[in-house]
């Protein structure tokens, strides 16, 4: 194996691709090149490194030097100084303080995490399954395989305590062992990496930056449940996450990590990719079924559960990607590790995707119990430009806002429930004074008519109305009573709607209500928006007082 | 023998002509007996999910987020851009057929919104000036 001097990781992910990182990486090695050091230095495209908007990111090792925004001119500046004469390029380096900081570990964004389902991402090449190995890759199925039975895989899980990390917390252990009980000869495996939810990116980011570690989980999987074929079923517009995923499965399959007789045992088992084709719905489980099933993206009645009727009918267990993530590292170090980490009830971390208006946005992993507060101002620096916390969105269309007397819940999914949220799939908005509650409930009401399948009434009809009269509110034509139909509809819709995503698309508006409640009586009695969003023009207000 | 494979077989079909993504009626019959399922079925499916077009679309397809983090942002002004310089609303494919404009709900590059994608291609930190260019290098490039 080559020895270099110095490793300099950068950032392969959607979002650093996306600020232009392909650029500053091809005028980096163009660099090297010319100052003969590609023997000396080694550049790794890695996964996302999660401070995303600080991208394109450079992490230079051994030191752990974080270089931000890098634009192609900044190549020269690098290597001449950097790698040449070991002076760090202090104008491009992150700053706390607006002072360099010498190395990862001194910034609290990423000292205060703790990385289990990550702990790859932004560390190894994404496409390089021995760099998977050589991090203790493929050693928790190795295990399970030789040393466990799939009852003890149950058990470990079970006793690990790990919820789903899709949004609704079912515990995983309990899920595999009713499938794994079912007298079928067939049985599925599918994981759900239709990450839909805006604000969401947590799935993607583990996909693109360590797939090897999603594969080996639903591996450890199948040999509990006993099913020899998975699907992954992931949305048409991650292309990258695709292609990663893609040269992941082949190299396992050289490898003999997957197909027949794994690690010379008994066991079988394959994965194939489906692609989704554009809707939210099919994040639901029976209509992500039904859409690798090659049908309409429709949602069933339930039950029966999948894991007794799923894919073509057979017992089939389908988890999200952050689940079959957090798999491995529970099979290697024991359940009893992962229940250190968070709460009784929610053991273990929980990947947050982190955006709005707040100071550092990005991709984190933090142990369950922490509160808003210690992740909006401590992780994420506060709010930016003197602007006031006013709230924070989680669960996306399906949750609720956090206002900031709540501020120092901790995150568990009991506790956002009780607060009329949700734990969700990881997805989390900050907003500060300059939102306006009225019109983000809008936001998602418009987002959900427009994804509802259409299958039941409740959500086809019940969204809509509910849509019409916030759009009433917010543009000066809301109605005394109004507040009170939009919470009787919501609670209907709550308790009719066929699937889960109809069941809590009022949410948004229930939570705002609940915690703004004199912002909406604002709009309706004073035709005010307090957030200076909402424009009344002169003629609807007199159509509103007519 | 039934395929299942509906949604794959529709997309490969409405990639194979780059000038033109979309589904045309052969294509969908095309899959149809391929699968061994009714034409109805796929047509069901074609107009189900909004990544698939049964309407002609332009060279390259526009994908411009919508999200929350987009809308806290400054993604209007770049919807606006967008629209102003091929001439068309969301759904609308330029005159000289080169693009076509849709909106995506959520793209997931919230740190770098607004963003959007073109084809395969994520363009992050978008400004009303910025898409300008972007669209001009893209037609450049052919």
């Amino acid at each position: 194996m080559k020895i270099y001097r110095l490793h300099a990781l950068i950032c392969a992910g959607t979002q650093c691709i996306s600020a232009g990182g392909e650029s500053f990486e091809s005028a980096l090695r163009d660099e090297l090149k010319k100052q003969g050091l590609t023997d000396e230095v080694q550049v790794v495209e890695t996964g996302c490194m999660g401070a995303c908007d600080r991208g394109p990111l450079m992490i230079v090792y051994p030191e752990g030097v974080l270089y931000q925004k890098l634009k192609p001119s900044d190549a020269k500046d690098i290597v001449s100084e950097h790698f040449l004469k070991g002076r760090k390029v202090s104008r491009l380096m992150w700053k706390e303080d607006e002072a360099p900081v010498p190395g990862l570990e001194q910034i609290p964004f990423f000292a205060r995490q703790t990385k289990i389902v990550l702990r790859n991402c932004g560390m190894i090449n994404a496409e390089s399954i021995d760099e998977y190995i050589a991090s203790e890759g493929y050693t928790a199925l190795a295990k399970a395989l030789t040393e466990m039975s799939p009852a003890d895989v149950v058990d470990e899980m079970k006793s690990s305590g790990l919820r789903g990390r899709g949004g609704a917390g079912f515990p995983t252990g309990i899920k595999w062992e009713y499938a794994a009980k079912q007298n079928s000869p067939v049985k599925y495996l599918i994981c759900n990496a239709d990450e839909g939810d805006p604000g969401a990116y947590m799935d993607r980011s583990v996909l693109e930056g360590d797939p090897h570690n999603v594969i080996e989980g639903m591996a450890i999987a199948a040999y509990a449940i006993g099913a020899s074929q998975g699907y992954i079923y992931v949305r048409a517009e991650y292309p990258l996450a695709i292609k990663r995923l893609e040269t992941a499965l082949r190299q396992a399959r050289q490898y003999g990590l997957l197909g027949q007789k794994i690690l010379g045992t008994s066991f079988s088992f394959d994965i194939k990719l489906r692609m989704g084709a554009g809707a939210f719905v099919c994040g639901e489980e029976t209509a992500l079924i039904h859409s690798i099933e090659g049908k309409r993206g429709e949602p069933r009645l339930k039950p029966p559960f999948p894991a007794v009727s799923g894919l073509w009918g057979k017992p089939t267990v389908i988890n999200n990607v952050e689940t079959y993530a957090s798999v491995p590292v529970i099979i290697n170090k024991g359940a009893e590790f992962f229940r250190k980490i968070g709460t009784a009830k929610s053991p273990g971390t929980k990947v947050f995707s982190l955006a709005g208006t707040v100071n550092t946005t990005g991709l984190i992993e933090v142990p369950m119990g922490i509160t808003l507060r210690e992740i909006i101002f401590d992780i994420g620096g506060g709010i930016p430009g003197g602007h006031q916390f006013k709230g924070a969105l989680t669960g996306g269309p399906s949750g609720g806002v956090i206002p900031l007397q709540h501020l120092d819940t901790p995150i568990d999914y009991e506790s956002l429930g009780a607060l009329g949220s949700i734990m969700g799939s990881g997805g989390l908005i900050v907003m500060d004074e300059r939102s306006c509650m009225v019109d983000i409930a809008k936001f998602f009401l418009e987002f959900t008519v427009d994804e509802s399948c259409g299958k039941c009434t409740p959500c086809r009809e019940g969204t809509m109305q509910m849509y019409r009269i916030l759009s009433d509110i917010t543009s000066g034509k809301g109605r005394p009573g109004d507040i009170e139909k939009l919470e009787e509809m919501g609670q209907l819709i709550k308790m009719t709607a066929l699937c889960g995503l109809g069941q809590s698309a009022p949410n948004p508006v229930l939570s705002t209500i609940r915690f703004f409640r004199d912002e909406y009586e604002a709009h309706i009695k004073d035709h005010k928006c307090p957030a200076g969003v909402c424009k009344f023009s002169e003629a609807k207000t007199e159509a509103a007082i007519a | 023998m039934k395929k299942h494979t509906v949604i794959e077989d529709l997309h490969q079909a409405q990639e194979k002509d780059r000038k033109h993504t979309y589904l045309k009626e052969g294509n969908m019959q095309d899959v149809a007996n391929g699968c061994g399922v009714p034409a109805s079925q796929v047509y069901g499916v074609a107009t189900f999910y909004t990544m698939f077009s049964t309407k002609p679309r332009g060279k390259h397809v526009i994908r411009i987020c919508r999200n929350l983090a987009c809308h806290l942002g400054e993604a209007e002004s770049v919807v606006k851009a967008l629209r102003a310089e091929l001439g068309v609303d969301i759904g609308g494919t330029s005159r000289d057929g080169e693009f076509t404009l849709e909106e995506s709900s959520c793209l997931g590059m919230c740190a770098v919104a607004p963003a959007m994608m073109v084809d395969d291609k994520p363009y992050g930190n978008l400004t009303a000036a910025g898409v300008r260019d972007i669209l001009q290098r893209i037609k450049n490039e052919g």
